[in-house]
């Protein structure tokens, strides 16, 4: 399992393409500076945009996290899942348990909690969504694509109503609100110490707003590096076929009990930021509608690409917020209940439209169209050199998942 | 014991309506290779054009129409959609086919909005005793209209030149396109008859003890979907048996709720979901499935 296998391992990879050689020096200076000014503009935002920005911002990390684990589990393994509402909540839950405090609030004095700091709910959270993502991991092993979709499913439904019932964990129909977060003594709340850099308070937003960063990149650079590695490379043999991937060596039921551990345990984290995000928990908020958003996420951005699964969250969990705050200003779009489309059903047929368009025209998303932008600008600046490159096009990657194995 | 005849009876009269989607669910699985997330909302499309326009010009119109309309709309996702993805992988499909279900599920919703639309039904929401066991009368008109259709359905799929021509293209897609068979007609028709199962369906489904069309049909038109896994996707007998089943275990959860108060209250909406994931356990290709072999 050493040289003879790499070639064919990267002819299956769709990882950022690694073009013809004579685009290594540029690339080589140019990505790093890109790289580097994106995580400045990141890094600066708080200073200028006010609370509402930063909030979607938060809420676009938090779910990027998720949708970089579903990627992991969809788009690198070609296991479809519909399950990941059902992690997120596991997650979210967890926190809320573990870091809240017993009694609640008023009426609903039966809530329990074990009243632990933030950050401990915060890995128990991440611990126990891996848990339940290896608990099911035996089922997903057994069922094939399409059987472990609709299995996933259930999965959703059962999670709902079991949230719905245990009500001195989850505080049932009404849910219940999640504590704030602190890391060692530092609260992530408005005050408490009350903080100003350069000038400008930071509150509770500007706060979040770094966690958020700080976890989305951890996760992304995670994705990153698994996918280039060993596992990643497997799980992609896996994807495309699970006879080649065993008999390469690849234990197909271990990896694919990994790929959920880990997919998962990303869910878990997300589900976290989610329940900091609002500020509390519900069972409406883990309906199969989130799993389905998930997936658009994965879709739109590109099944298989990491960067291509935060864009996707970027596009689905921002679009409908943005759209309550304009609607007044945007066409067709208005506030619930004067008549026309509110915001939340625009960004649905938004994102349901894109996902055919997607699939339909492109199927690597939007990490194909930018790999073609890129492409594209490459050679448009150097078209001398376009004859000695042999094929300049990028590679496509293989962008539709093989469906397990050939089978008639 | 007449408790337990009448759930019997419940739960297979709920079963029939079920078996009618899954049906449709496994035929379309069986001529396209797609898994259509889409018969949720097809079958909500079916019973808000039927409670929209029985109406202005009459209740059996309206449910021909209704029938048509779903029937069309399933048409044309095939041959605008589906069709265009033929040889895509079966995951393609079936996120596409979410897609497809979130535009048309969206409009409806929003259509519908937080209203309860009524279809009105002539036979109404009064129910029958037979020996002691009670049952609305729609859902024994379900169970007869239901029993006709399917066993018309497998006549046809046995001995008409469709069937022969699906089951054909079931079997072996390429020998059966090099035969002369053409598949974009097969699949169309699939199409077409599952979205018309699904609008007789969404009939019954939103009768008595239905309240009437909401969003929450949807949901109920989801629980086909462990019916049509239970039996195996690609066995249309496995479908009738999974439909049952699902209708059974359903009606019997409601009906003892007392007894499984440990487990909460309406765990009779999940238990198709506890029901299929315990079967796929031990069958991961469902009962009836063709089972998947690797030949290498």
């Amino acid at each position: 399992m050493s040289e003879q296998t790499l070639p064919a391992a990267r002819g299956a990879t769709r990882a950022p393409a690694r073009p013809a050689s004579n685009a290594r020096p540029r690339r080589s200076l140019l990505r790093p500076l890109l790289t580097a000014a994106l995580l400045v503009v990141l890094l600066a935002v708080p200073f200028y945009v006010d609370e509402f920005w930063l909030r979607t911002g938060f809420a676009v990390f938090g779910a990027a996290v998720g949708a970089i684990g579903l990627n992991l589990l969809v788009g690198t393994t070609g296991q479809l899942s519909l399950a990941h509402a059902f992690f997120l909540a596991v997650g979210a839950y967890s926190y809320v348990y573990v870091s809240g405090e017993s009694g609640g609030l008023g009426t609903r004095a039966e809530l329990q909690g074990l009243g632990a700091p933030p950050v401990v709910g915060m890995v128990v959270g991440v611990l126990l969504a891996g848990l339940a993502g290896l608990v099911f991991s035996p089922i997903a092993a057994r069922l094939r694509g399409i059987y472990l979709g609709v299995a996933s499913l259930g999965l959703v439904f059962i999670g709902v109503h079991v949230i719905n019932t245990w009500t001195p964990v989850t505080g049932g129909f009404n849910g219940r609100s999640a504590p704030q977060f602190s890391l060692f003594g530092f609260s992530f709340g408005n005050d408490d110490p009350p903080l100003a850099v350069l000038g400008v308070p930071f509150r509770e937003a500007e706060r979040l707003w770094y966690l958020g960063l700080v976890l989305a990149l951890a996760g992304y650079v995670f994705a990153r590096n698994l996918l280039r590695s060993r596992p990643g490379r497997a799980l992609q043999t896996l994807r495309d076929s699970e006879v080649a991937a065993s008999v390469m060596g690849v234990n197909v039921q271990a990896y694919k009990a990994r790929v959920f551990l880990v997919s998962s345990m990303y869910a878990g984290l997300s589900g976290v930021l989610y329940a900091l995000s609002i500020g509390s928990v519900a069972p409406e908020s883990f309906t199969l509608v989130v799993s389905i958003q998930y997936l658009a996420m994965v879709v739109l951005g590109g099944l298989g690409s990491v960067g291509g699964a935060a864009l996707g969250a970027l596009f689905v969990t921002a679009l409908p917020l943005v759209f309550q705050r304009y609607a007044d200003v945007l066409p067709l779009v208005s506030a619930p209940g004067q008549g026309g489309i509110s915001a939340s059903f625009a960004a649905r047929y938004l994102y349901g439209a894109a996902i055919v368009l997607v699939i339909l025209f492109e199927p690597a998303g939007l990490a194909g169209i930018a790999q073609r932008l890129r492409s594209g600008l490459r050679r448009g600046r150097a078209p001398a050199r376009r004859a000695d490159a042999a094929p300049t096009s990028p590679p496509t990657p293989s962008d539709r998942p093989a469906q397990g194995s050939e089978t008639r | 014991m007449t408790q337990f005849l009448s759930l019997l009876l419940n739960g297979v009269s709920l079963g029939a309506i079920y078996a009618l989607i899954a049906l449709g669910f496994v035929i379309i699985f069986k001529a396209s290779e797609v898994v259509s997330f889409t018969q949720g909302s097809l079958l909500l499309l079916g019973a808000y054009t039927m409670a929209r326009l029985s109406g202005p010009i009459g209740f059996l119109p309206a449910v021909l129409v209704g029938i048509l309309v779903t029937a069309l709309a399933a048409f044309l996702i095939e041959r605008l959609v589906i069709n265009r993805l033929r040889g895509a992988p079966v995951i393609s499909l079936a996120i596409v086919t979410i897609g497809v279900d979130i535009i048309l599920l969206t409009e409806l919703i929003r259509r519908i909005g937080p209203d309860i639309l009524n279809v009105p039904h002539p036979w109404g929401g009064e129910s029958v005793r037979i020996g002691g066991v009670g049952i609305s009368q729609n859902r024994l008109i379900a169970m007869v209209v239901a029993g006709l259709l399917i066993v018309v359905f497998f006549v046809l799929f046995k001995y008409s030149s469709w069937g022969v021509a699906m089951r054909a293209s079931a079997e072996d897609g390429e020998t059966a396109a090099l035969m002369g068979i053409r598949q974009g007609r097969v699949s169309a028709v699939a199409w077409i008859v599952a979205g018309a199962l699904a609008a007789v369906a969404a009939l019954f489904l939103v009768g008595a003890p239905t309240p009437g069309v909401s969003a929450a049909a949807y949901t109920v038109a989801l629980r086909a979907f462990p019916a049509a896994i239970l039996g195996g996707l690609d066995s249309t007998g496995g479908a009738l048996v999974g439909g049952l089943l699902i209708g059974l275990a359903e009606s019997f959860a409601a009906g003892y709720q007392e007894h499984l108060l440990f487990l909460g209250r309406g765990f009779g909406e999940v238990v198709p979901y506890v029901v299929m994931i315990a079967v796929l356990l031990v069958r991961p290709s469902g009962l009836f499935g063709t089972k998947e072999l690797t030949r290498v």
